[in-house]
C-alpha cells in the first residue's frame, strides 16, 4: 500500500469492495471517468456522490446496466473487447477497469483502448501468484477455487490469470509509468515488495508516457 | 391551470403559421390535435413530451375516440409509472401528417376547400417535430424536461435533440433508429403499394367514396409482421388452426396466424387514414439524422446538453440493436452523458408498448436522476 490515509475509513467509500474503495479514494474530485465493467454502478455511484466526479460506465451485463442506470448513473451495456473502440481519444480522465482485465478475451488490447480513451488508468486485478493460489496448485494439483477466484475452471469468467510480476513485467515492456500501486490482501494493506506472494488483489494507476504524477498522495512504489 | 384550456384532454388548437417544411413547402396554418395530463408547475419545468409511433395518436393514456380501447401507453404513464402526472406535465401530439386532429393530407387544403390528398406536402420527422415545437410555444413551455418515444417516436425524439437541444433536457430513445434501412425503406414500400393498388384509393382522391380500405389492411398485415418476432409468433400461434379441427382446402383463414392478421387489418382501417400511411411511412423512410448533419452521426448532437436513454430489445429485428448501438457510439464520440441498454423480450419490436418491467425500471431512474 502506498498512498495517503486508509480509504475505506473514509466516509462514503466504506461499502465498496476494497479494491474500488482505493480507487474511489484516488480519483481527483470533479474527474470525467470512464468505468469499464461497472457492474450495478457501485464505484460510479460513489464517486458521483463523494467526488463529483462526471462518471461514465460500460457493463455487459443487463441486469447491472438496468440497476445502474435506475440509480441515475450514465451506463452503456457493452463489451470491453469490443465497445471501447468507439471512445474517441483522451475523452476521460480516468479510465477504469476493475477485476475485469482477467475476463478479457485480449486483456493487452483492452488495456491499450484504456489509455488511449483515458489519460491515466486505474487497474485492479486479483493475483494468481498469492499463495493460497500457489499452495493449491502445488499441493492440491487442482485449479485454486479461492474467496476472490470462487469458480471452477469450466465455468469461471476468468480466462487471463494474471499475477502482480506478470503485470509489473508487461507496463514495463509496454513503457507505462505507474503513477501508483496498492496491494490487498484480505481487504488490508500489504506491502509492494512481497506483493507478489502475499497480495490477493493488486490495483495499478497507470499512464501512457512518463510525466509527473497528479496525485502527490501516490508515490508510484511499483 | 386547471382553467387553462390549453391544457387536458382530447385539445385542439389552429396555430397560426407559416411553417417552413424541409421539402421546401410551407403550411399557412395547422391544427394540432393533443392531450396533456398533469399540471405545468410554476417554473415551467416539469413538461415531458412523449412521441408517438407511425399509427400512434396522442391518446396515450386515455381511452381511444374512435375504438375506445385504453391509451397506448398506459403501462409507462399513469399513477406509480415512469412517466407520472403526479410529478410531470405530460404532453402527447399527434404528429404533423397524421389523421387524429393534426394537419394532414385528410385535411382540407385552404387553397382548393377541397382535402390536401395527395396534393399534401410531403414531410419529415423534423418537420414534425418543428410543429410540436409550436404548439409547446402555444403552452408557454420553453424546455422539456424530457422527451420520450418509441419506434417513430424515438426519431422524434433524437430529432428533438437534435434541432432544440437547449429545449430538451433528457432524450429516452426506445426501439427506434437514426436512419432507415434498406429494409425499413423496403417493407414501409410493399405497404404504399398495397394502398395504392387498391382502385378505391384513386389517385388519393377518396375522401368522397370509399375509402381503400382493402389496401391499407394489407400494408398493415405487412407491418405488423416486423413489430412482432418469429418466436412470439411461434408462441402465440404455433401453425394451429382457427376455430376448426381440419384444414378447409381453401383459401380461408385456417390458421390462427391469418385469422389475427387479418383482425389487425380490418380494425386499423377503422381509425387511420390511408394517405396519412403514405405520408408518415415516407417521412420515416426519409429519416437520416447523420445526413442532416454533414453525414457524421455525432454532429447531430455536438451542441447538446441533453441526457439520453436508449433502449433496444433483443427481438426487435425491425429496429435491430445494432441501430441503437450506433446511436449510442456517435452520442459518445460528441461526449453525451448517455445510458443504453438491450432488454430481453419476446416481443420483438412492439415490446415497447407492452409489459416489460425493465424497461419500466431504467426509465424510471433515468428520469428520476433528471428531477
Amino acid at each position: 500500500m502506498t498512498g495517503g490515509g486508509h480509504p475505506w475509513k473514509e466516509p462514503g467509500l466504506g461499502a465498496l469492495r476494497p479494491d474500488l474503495a482505493v480507487i474511489a479514494a484516488h480519483v481527483a474530485a470533479g474527474a470525467r471517468v470512464l468505468d469499464v465493467g461497472c457492474g450495478d454502478g457501485a464505484l460510479m455511484a460513489a464517486l458521483r456522490d463523494t467526488r463529483q466526479v462526471d462518471a461514465r460506465g460500460l457493463e455487459l451485463d443487463a441486469t447491472d446496466v438496468a440497476a445502474a442506470v435506475a440509480r441515475g448513473l450514465s451506463v452503456i451495456q457493452g463489451d470491453a473487447d469490443i465497445d471501447l473502440a468507439g471512445y474517441p481519444d483522451d475523452s476521460f480522465d480516468y479510465a477504469i477497469l476493475s477485476q475485469t482485465l482477467q475476463t478479457t478475451q485480449r486483456p493487452d488490447r483492452v488495456l491499450d483502448q484504456l489509455l488511449r480513451i483515458g489519460r491515466r488508468a486505474f487497474v485492479s486485478f486479483p493475483n494468481f501468484a498469492h499463495w493460497r493460489v500457489r499452495l493449491s496448485l502445488l499441493w492440491g494439483g487442482r485449479m485454486p477455487v479461492t474467496r476472490l477466484l470462487p469458480m471452477a475452471w469450466y465455468e469461471t469468467p476468468n480466462i487471463h490469470h494474471v499475477t502482480v510480476d506478470d503485470f509489473r513485467a508487461y507496463v514495463a515492456e509496454r513503457g507505462l509509468s505507474v503513477e501508483g500501486a496498492w496491494f490487498l490482501n484480505r481487504g488490508r494493506p500489504t506491502s509492494a515488495a512481497a506483493a507478489n506472494f502475499r497480495a490477493e488483489h493488486a490495483v495499478f494507476l497507470l499512464r501512457r508516457t512518463a510525466t509527473p504524477p497528479i496525485a502527490p498522495s501516490s508515490d508510484g512504489a511499483a | 391551470m386547471p382553467d387553462d384550456t390549453r391544457f387536458g384532454l382530447a385539445r385542439h388548437v389552429r396555430l397560426p403559421g407559416p411553417l417552413a417544411l424541409d421539402g421546401g413547402a410551407s403550411l399557412a396554418a395547422i391544427d394540432v390535435g393533443y392531450e396533456t395530463y398533469g399540471t405545468l408547475n410554476a417554473d415551467r419545468s416539469n413538461a415531458i413530451l412523449v412521441c408517438h409511433a407511425l399509427t400512434g395518436d396522442q391518446h396515450a393514456a386515455s381511452n381511444h375516440p374512435r375504438t375506445g380501447k385504453p391509451g397506448w401507453w398506459q403501462r409507462m404513464i399513469g399513477p406509480g409509472k415512469p412517466v407520472d402526472p403526479a410529478r410531470h406535465c405530460v404532453i402527447c401530439i399527434n404528429v404533423l401528417g397524421s389523421c387524429m386532429g393534426s394537419t394532414g393530407p385528410a385535411s382540407i387544403d385552404p387553397a382548393t376547400g377541397a382535402a390536401y390528398a395527395m396534393r399534401f406536402p410531403v414531410i419529415t420527422v423534423r418537420d414534425m417535430v418543428r410543429a410540436q415545437a409550436l404548439l409547446l410555444d402555444h403552452l408557454g413551455i420553453p424546455r422539456l424536461r424530457a422527451v420520450i418515444g418509441g419506434s417513430m417516436g424515438g426519431m422524434q425524439a433524437l430529432s428533438w435533440a437534435a434541432t432544440f437541444p437547449e429545449r430538451v433536457a433528457a432524450a429516452v430513445v426506445i426501439a427506434s433508429t437514426a436512419r432507415h434501412s434498406a429494409q425499413n425503406i423496403a417493407f414501409h414500400e410493399v405497404g404504399r403499394q398495397a394502398v395504392m393498388a387498391d382502385p378505391r384509393w384513386a389517385g388519393g382522391d377518396y375522401y368522397d367514396g370509399d375509402a381503400p380500405t382493402a389496401g391499407l389492411a394489407v400494408a398493415r398485415m405487412a407491418a405488423h409482421i416486423t413489430y412482432l418476432s418469429e418466436a412470439g409468433l411461434t408462441h402465440k400461434f404455433g401453425r394451429r388452426l382457427q376455430a376448426r379441427e381440419a384444414k378447409s382446402f381453401g383459401f380461408d383463414a385456417d390458421f390462427q396466424v391469418e385469422s389475427y392478421l387479418r383482425h389487425q387489418g380490418i380494425t386499423f382501417v377503422d381509425r387511420f387514414d390511408a394517405n396519412s400511411y403514405l405520408y408518415i411511412t415516407r417521412a420515416m423512410d426519409y429519416f437520416d439524422l447523420a445526413e442532416e448533419h454533414g453525414g457524421r452521426l455525432a454532429d447531430a448532437f455536438r451542441r447538446s446538453a441533453t441526457r439520453f436513454c436508449l433502449v433496444s430489445f433483443d427481438t426487435d429485428w425491425l429496429y435491430p440493436t445494432r441501430e441503437s448501438r450506433a446511436i449510442v457510439q456517435a452520442l459518445n464520440a460528441a461526449g453525451a452523458p448517455v445510458s443504453f441498454v438491450e432488454l430481453a423480450s419476446p416481443f420483438g419490436h412492439d415490446s415497447f408498448l407492452l409489459d416489460v418491467p425493465e424497461m419500466n425500471r431504467v426509465i424510471d431512474g433515468f428520469l428520476r436522476a433528471g428531477e
